[in-house]
């Protein structure tokens, strides 16, 4: 679907509060702008955004069309276990992009 | 009218319609200077620096093979990080092939055509935007270094006769902005020193990437003058000599503005 970005720190110690930062591109067309023909640009957003931390969701988002392009969330969570992050967005379509990050938690 | 308040009237004229100096070299600040600290944070992390993604995507198209040659750009260039390191500091220059200066984009396509045997990419395409983001990046923290010789100046000399030209229907230069305004504002926001060395940037307002040309475009419009076209040699004589008015600044690109 499109080119994302993610940031999680490679290592941790156990009970650690760790920033995640994720950023994808996409157009988040909001739908109410009117092209240069005259007709409405139809809404394409990506309208929902989880973070699973080995299998468990850590952190869900939904989005709406005053999100701007590209959108950029960050969050914390703590690092329990080593393991993998999985991020999920997914579009108004219903198709789906997943990157996963790996941690070390000592 | 005596003749003494003749000569006064006179000199006051003059006052007027001269305008100051270049930004002394000393006084030359980054436009990044002149944006918000939320804008300069995403501008400095590569995590939430949108324009990272297009970097990305033009690595992409850097390893990709075009054109009738079946050559990537990195079959001849190899490794962009070293290759192409200080490269977007030294543009726009001089292309003996062509007798005048051009930009980066336009030396991208002067590389696919006469190289790769590929079509050139047309001007604010996702692509040459990608490519060029790409190829500034591995600049990035190296001083703007232009050449301003003698085969340059012309060049150069033009640009900045265009900077300094009244245009528009608002009768404005950008220099009467940028060069003599500078710090204050305008509408609410600070007037920049037009400083280049950020190109391409994300700009907020566009909500993606875009070359200097588009953002030079972009104020001759809010000028209400008619814009040069994409490519246009007035444009990049322009680019030359802003380029050449920020040397020395480091190098910012890709850079986030409002």
């Amino acid at each position: 679907m499109a080119r994302a970005l993610v940031h999680v720190p490679a290592n941790a110690k156990k009970g650690d509060v760790i920033e995640i930062k994720t950023l994808i591109s996409h157009i988040m067309e909001t739908g109410y702008r009117i092209g240069i023909t005259g007709q409405p640009i139809p809404r394409d957003i990506i309208d929902d955004f989880v973070c699973t931390y080995n299998g468990e969701e850590v952190f869900r988002a939904k989005l709406y069309p005053a999100i701007a392009a590209n959108p950029y969330i960050s969050f914390f969570t703590v690092a329990t276990e080593s393991g993998t992050l999985a991020f999920s967005w997914t579009d108004q379509h219903g198709a789906t992009q997943v990157q996963t990050a790996a941690i070390t938690v000592e | 009218m005596s003749r003494a308040a003749f000569v006064i009237s006179l000199v006051i004229v003059a006052a007027t319609v001269a305008r100051a100096a270049d930004i002394p070299l000393d006084q030359r600040r980054s436009d990044s200077d002149f944006v918000s600290a939320d804008t300069r944070a995403m501008q400095n992390d590569d995590t939430a620096n949108p324009a990272m993604l297009v970097v990305l995507d033009g690595e992409t198209l850097w390893n990709t093979k075009a054109g009738a040659t079946n050559k990537s750009c990195a079959d001849c260039h190899g490794d962009a990080e070293k290759s192409m390191k200080g490269v977007a500091a030294r543009y726009p220059a001089f292309a003996s092939e062509l007798g005048r200066p051009v930009d980066l984009e336009q030396q991208i396509n002067l590389s696919r055509v006469t190289d790769q045997k590929a079509e050139a990419l047309a001007f604010e395409s996702k692509d040459l935007l990608a490519l060029t983001a790409y190829i500034a990046r591995q600049s990035r923290g190296m001083p703007v270094a232009v050449k301003g010789d003698a085969v340059s100046k012309p060049f150069i000399d033009a640009g900045r006769a265009i900077f300094e030209q009244r245009q528009g229907q608002l009768d404005l230069s950008c220099a009467q902005c940028h060069d003599d305004n500078w710090g204050k504002k305008l509408a609410g926001n600070p007037v920049p020193q037009a400083m280049s060395n950020g190109y391409p940037i994300y700009r907020l307002e566009w909500q993606e990437v875009g070359s200097l040309q588009r953002r030079l475009r972009n104020c001759m419009s809010g000028m209400r003058a008619e814009p040069y076209d994409f490519g246009a040699p007035e444009l990049v004589d322009l680019e030359y000599f802003l380029m050449w008015r920020a040397r020395g600044l480091a190098m910012e690109s890709p850079a986030v503005r409002p």
